[in-house]
């Protein structure tokens, strides 16, 4: 996982040397200014030299100046090796994620990829600062002011060597099991935001059961549980202050005793003195420093796995070694296919046999869940088969570059989307180079035309996004739209126009016979007039072609069509939702 | 970590403005005592114990060096005695030091998170309360954003920087105290070289500060790209549009290094500029001192210079600190804000009286009664005359001319003039936004009224109380919503008093219980994630399941078999049947199986009812139902 992150730094890695580089120097300059002050004081002042004082003095401020020097530096080289490293990340990562296939995608869900992508990837940038900047500044501080304070005075600085102890062990004691307490907790917190977030969401459900009182006990004992368990998890934590309170209390009464002791006896210098005391504070704040960081990575640890997780999942469709970029009709012939969305689960669609003539219009129906959708997309290789053969122009669709496939294989999702922009740039997503009067033949063919015309900015109106300013139906007449600019040979239509009303339903279908009659259509819908007109149409039901045929011929032969005919015809028709113009 | 790199989640938000941060101080302060007086004092105290045990500490440094070292300096034997006795005192001074720094971080515990699981009690219990209307106008991620940010910025304002200031402030003022007795001179020397680090400070804050909210913006920028195209992304695969979302995220994350470079850079800046100018402060002090102490000015000695570079220390200290959590105090605030804003919503208003009870007959004569008895009554009480008069529930629905807009602005229902006979099936149906929903989330009032009247068996619906209102009248939304428990306790949602036997007779009725039995645990099946695992045509089966087990007299069904394929919904159409039968039931749907054998079918276009009738006077009169119906209105 490391290798995998760390492999991101890429340009960043001269900052991220030069960091800890830099907050090194600026620990030394800060240790040797205690040094120098002894110095001051014992030949200074207790010598009555003021040239002295004056010399050191200078020396010290060079030292402060360079020290402040080295902490800029730190700082600009650790913010450029923190976010440099973060936009890496983000850049990899988006760029790996346009590389999965749908069964890449639907592993993730979306708001576990926008989590990776954002989030996430904030929590690596302040860790890896962290990394840079105090991961090495405070051991170096510790180990720097040690050596100090041996050189001083061997016999006074084992005292802080006994302290360092004392205080890692207890540290090592509190510190896991605090960590421990509060991934419980966090646990416990998350839970506690998604019941509060469905409560939301789900707030007419609520209130139409009468269940406010109900909710808010449930989420009373909810919280009072999180608050004991925060108490359990802080009452640790909290023992860290005082216990290095005392840790350096204690120090600082033994090196005053033993000290004033030596002092008379001549073995040290008042000076000396004050500086083994000013480096007792930083060898203990070093330490506390030091675990305080630990901590703080184990959190980000989790942030870390699924970023590197992300970077490393692998499309698992791929481009074939020489690939055919020309289809050449758009003839579809299905060769004893079986398809499962998961290697050893259930094959969702099992001896598919099908031969499908350039051109021609074919409907499919079935119910929920007959697998129409899994169907249609193993033709432009959104999914694998699993076992068999699937032809498009009479070739395998392995052979084919998928780019080339898919631009000539255009599919209109079920779950379809537009992106804020205009409308004039939302249907260039079909062909980037498209004229004004090809998008607006394509609207007019998908039945878009009349309503565009009808808002403030035809053209040029700024859909938001995810569609929300157009209705349900004018996004999906747009969807066809956009498909249709692609001029692709296989059009399919994945109930993309449930949400249109019956009447322009028909004409979409009218236009599609007589402006594009080479092209193949696959319509699924839910509604029989949608297609009953179609020159074939194929009953799915639970994974296998149960039949296919004319209209005519499967009112005949096929009780499902015949029951879902009736159903929709005569006294059960289905209501229109009306487009919504 | 001052202008934190990227701290707040809250996407694309500027620095927050808080317009009255003194009373939001005040209030949260109160929030805070209003539990917790006591604690807080004896914090306060340990406080101030703490400071004055450190300062004892301090200037022992004096002492040691004046009483004990110089005065033994060169004498032939010298005795300690007199050290021992001071070191020992000063052990207690730093023995109660550190003991009182346990008790209040101690208590501080107790005080934060329970003043947090205040806070986000009333939020829940609030917003529980809140009108529909609330959740309408405000994003769901705002509302969740209270719980999460808010909650977690206002915790580390009240459990570390308040105690935080509270102990600057004491040293701050005890260590000036002291530094001025110990040397006059130095003191001006140290409260020059503060002035100089405020200066830079602010500057260095003005500066990341800039770069700070064009860093937000350009985070804001990336997220919002991020989002849509995650959300995009099998439509992206689809147009092959791969490489020009490369592209276009190479830029905007080009533009956010930029601006998070620069953020970072200058925010970091801030923590070597203190440390070293701190330092600087102390080596300025070092020499003037030493100056001073070698020519004896101002009665200042070794000992009291020694000390005197202590103070010094701890007195740059705590402003810094304070420096650095002005902006977490400030986030904390304006945090605080939005959940105060969300506490003091107002919540829905019921000026209910007329409350619905079991009843029974006793001598034709209705009773009200504890158990269950499938009969319901209105209980009125009589403010003026003080009694109570009982009227049977029936379940008739009248809309008496209403108009009704969600916005006083825009109206959206016009003259609905409408009557429900008890046991009647009534159907609305017309097109998206025509208003069929709407006219549903009146009768139970999720929305009131602007003008006209909605009467429940007569009564004015105004006069029931909401939650009994709501009681009387079972709904199966559009959108089904189900919660992470098992399937059980799911459908159990409707009657929480149900037993196992009534949760499987009640999915049997809404032809829910084949399915329940082949999921991995059956009934006990755990769903997460608004049942993320179920069909939307499962979720739609649980949802009437658990309508029907809440029994109601009166029932609402909103496109409940929208999702559920022709073939299946003959199925649940039975189990529908079972529960309508003897009760008021509103439909609305676009099936016209379901709507057919309707007693009255109301078609709406543009909120109002166009059309009223049985389906074959309907059909009859040829007009927008029959066009529906033959669903061919142009083309024919």
């Amino acid at each position: 996982m490391l290798k995998v992150l760390g492999a991101q730094i890429k340009e960043f890695k001269k900052d991220s040397i030069l960091t800890p580089v830099f907050m090194i120097l600026e620990v030394i300059m800060e240790m040797v200014i205690p040094m120098l002050m002894a110095s001051i004081i014992d030949d200074g002042v207790n010598a009555g030299n003021m040239n002295h004082i004056y010399i050191v003095g200078v020396q010290m401020i060079v030292i402060a100046l360079i020290g402040l020097w080295a902490g800029l530096m730190g700082a600009k080289y650790g913010a450029r090796a923190s976010t440099g490293f973060a936009r890496n990340l983000r850049k990899a990562m988006f760029e790996n994620i346009q590389t999965y296939s749908f069964s890449n995608i639907d592993k993730y869900s979306t708001s576990s990829l926008i989590t990776r992508l954002t989030t996430d990837v904030t929590n690596m940038q302040n860790s890896y600062q962290m990394i840079l900047r105090m991961a090495m500044r405070a051991p170096a501080s510790m180990i720097i002011a040690m050596i100090m304070a041996f050189t001083i005075n061997a016999r006074l600085a084992s005292v802080y060597l006994v302290a360092v102890v004392f205080l890692a062990v207890c540290l090592s004691l509190i510190i896991p099991r605090a960590t421990k307490h509060f991934r419980q907790v966090f646990e416990k917190y998350d839970e506690l935001n998604s019941s509060v977030q469905e409560n939301v969401s789900a707030i007419r459900v609520v209130k139409a059961y009468v269940r406010e009182d109900y909710e808010t006990d449930k989420f009373r004992k909810a919280n009072s549980n999180i608050y004991n368990m925060f108490l359990k998890a802080e009452k640790l934590v909290v023992i860290n202050m005082p216990l290095m309170q005392a840790t350096v209390y204690t120090c600082i009464l033994i090196i005053s005793w033993l000290g004033a002791k030596m002092i008379v006896a001549g073995g040290l210098t008042t000076g000396e003195m004050m500086s083994l005391l000013a480096y007792c504070m930083n060898i203990l704040m070093s330490l506390m420093m030091v675990s305080m960081i630990f901590v703080m990575l184990t959190m980000s640890y989790a942030s870390a796995k699924r970023i590197a997780e992300a970077l490393t999942e692998k499309s698992d469709l791929e481009n074939p070694e020489k690939p055919i970029t020309e289809v050449h009709d758009g003839s579809i012939s299905f060769n004893n296919v079986s398809f499962a969305y998961h290697k050893e689960g259930k094959p969702v669609l099992k001896n598919i046999n099908l031969e499908i003539k350039s051109g021609e219009t074919i409907g499919i129906i079935g119910g929920t869940g007959s697998a129409k959708s899994s169907l249609v997309n193993l033709i432009s290789r959104l999914y694998d088969v699993t076992q068999g053969q699937l032809l498009v122009g009479g070739i395998d669709v392995r052979k084919y570059d998928m780019e080339a496939l898919r631009n000539q294989v255009s599919v209109v999702l079920q779950k379809n989307v537009l992106f804020s922009g205009t409308i004039l740039e939302n249907l260039r997503w079909g062909d980037k180079d498209a004229s004004e009067e090809e998008c607006v033949r394509a609207c007019r063919l998908a039945c878009a035309d009349e309503f565009i015309q009808k808002m403030p900015d035809k053209y040029n109106t700024h859909i938001e996004q995810g569609g929300t300013n157009v209705s349900g139906g004018q996004k999906q007449r747009l969807c066809i739209a956009r498909a249709l600019l692609k001029k692709p040979k296989i059009l399919i239509l994945d109930d993309s126009t449930s949400a249109v009303d019956t009447a322009t339903d028909a004409k979409i279908r009218k236009a599609f016979a007589e402006e594009i009659p080479d092209t193949t259509k696959l319509i699924i819908a839910q509604r029989i007039s949608s297609v009953q007109n179609a020159d074939r149409i194929i009953v799915m039901d639970n994974g296998e072609v149960s039949a296919f045929g004319t209209h005519d011929e499967l009112l005949e032969s096929s009780p499902i069509y015949r029951e879902v005919y009736e159903s929709q015809t005569g006294g059960n028709a289905d209501f229109d939702e009306n487009g919504g113009d | 970590m001052p202008n934190g790199p990227m701290g707040g989640r809250r996407r694309g938000g500027p620095r927050p403005k808080i317009e009255n941060p003194g009373k939001l101080f005040k209030r949260l302060m109160g929030y805070v005592m209003k539990n917790y007086t006591p604690h807080v004092i004896i914090v306060v105290i340990c406080i101030f114990i703490g400071v004055f045990a450190n300062i004892q500490g301090t200037l022992f440094t004096q002492t040691l060096i004046d009483s004990y070292i110089m005065p033994l300096l060169g004498t032939a034997d010298p005795d300690f005695s007199g050290l021992a006795h001071a070191i020992a005192r000063v052990a207690c001074f730093y023995a109660i030091g550190a003991l009182s720094a346990y008790i209040y971080n101690r208590i501080m515990i107790n005080v934060s998170q329970g003043t947090m699981r205040n806070i986000r009690n009333d939020m829940f219990s609030t917003m529980e309360t809140l009108p529909i209307k609330y959740f309408d106008t405000h994003a769901h991620g705002d509302i969740m954003s209270c719980y999460t940010n808010d909650i977690d910025t206002l915790r580390q304002m009240i459990s570390q920087s308040m105690p935080q200031f509270l102990n600057s402030a004491i040293t701050i003022v005890s260590v000036f105290i002291s530094m001025v007795i110990l040397s006059v001179p130095l003191t001006i020397v140290t409260l020059i070289m503060v002035c100089v680090v405020l200066f830079v400070t602010k500057k260095a804050t003005g500066l990341s500060g800039r770069y700070f909210l064009a860093q937000q913006k350009a985070l804001g920028a990336v997220n919002g790209f991020v989002e849509e195209m995650m959300e995009g992304q099998k439509v992206v695969k689809v147009f092959c549009h791969e490489e020009e979302n490369i592209a276009k995220f190479n830029e905007l994350n080009d533009e956010l290094f930029d601006s998070a470079y620069n953020a970072n850079q200058y925010g970091n800046m801030l923590g070597p500029i203190n440390a070293q100018l701190g330092n600087l402060s102390y080596v300025v002090c070092a020499i003037v001192g030493g100056v001073l102490a070698i020519n004896r000015i101002g009665g200042l000695t070794l000992g009291g210079l020694a000390s005197f570079l202590t103070f010094n220390k701890s007195f740059n200290m705590p402003i810094n600190q304070v420096s650095m959590q002005f902006n977490a105090v400030v986030m904390a605030l304006a945090g605080a804000d939005r959940v105060f804003k969300l506490i003091d919503e107002k919540p829905e208003v019921d000026e209910g009286y007329v409350s619905l009870v079991n009843a029974e007959l006793v001598n034709g004569e209705i009773r009200e009664t504890q158990k269950h008895t499938g009969m319901w009554a209105w209980k009125h009480y009589h403010k003026a005359s003080d009694t109570v008069t009982y009227q049977r529930l029936e379940g008739a629905v009248q809309f008496d001319d209403v108009d009704f807009g969600y916005t006083d602005e825009k109206m959206v229902l016009h003259n609905i003039i409408m009557y429900a006979k008890p046991g009647q099936k009534i159907a609305f149906v017309g097109s998206t936004g025509a208003g069929k929903t709407t006219i549903t989330n009146l009768i139970n009032r999720f929305y009131d009224i602007q003008d006209g009247k909605i009467r429940y068996d007569a009564i004015n619906v105004n006069k029931i109380k909401k939650a009994d209102l709501r009681r009387s009248l079972g709904i199966v939304l559009q959108d089904t919503h189900l919660f992470t428990a098992t399937v059980m306790e799911n459908i159990r949602y409707g009657k929480l008093d149900a037993t196992d036997e009534e949760v499987i007779a009640a999915a049997k009725l809404a032809n829910a219980h084949d399915f329940i039995e082949r999921l991995p645990q059956g009934y006990n099946t755990l769903l997460t994630g608004d049942g993320a695992n179920l069909s939307q045509g499962q979720r739609q089966l649980l949802a009437i399941a658990r309508a029907a087990i809440a029994d109601p007299p009166a029932l609402i069904l909103d496109e409940a078999t929208s999702s559920i394929d022709t073939r299946t919904e003959k199925i649940v159409q039975d189990g529908m049947d079972k529960l309508m039968k003897g009760r008021t039931t509103f439909v609305i749907a676009h099936r016209l199986s379901t709507v057919k054998n309707s007693d009255c079918i109301m078609v709406l276009e543009q909120g109002r009812i166009i059309e009223r009738g049985t389906h074959d006077e309907l059909i009859e009169a040829k007009g927008k139902y029959y066009q529906l119906y033959t669903g061919n209105a142009i083309t024919a």
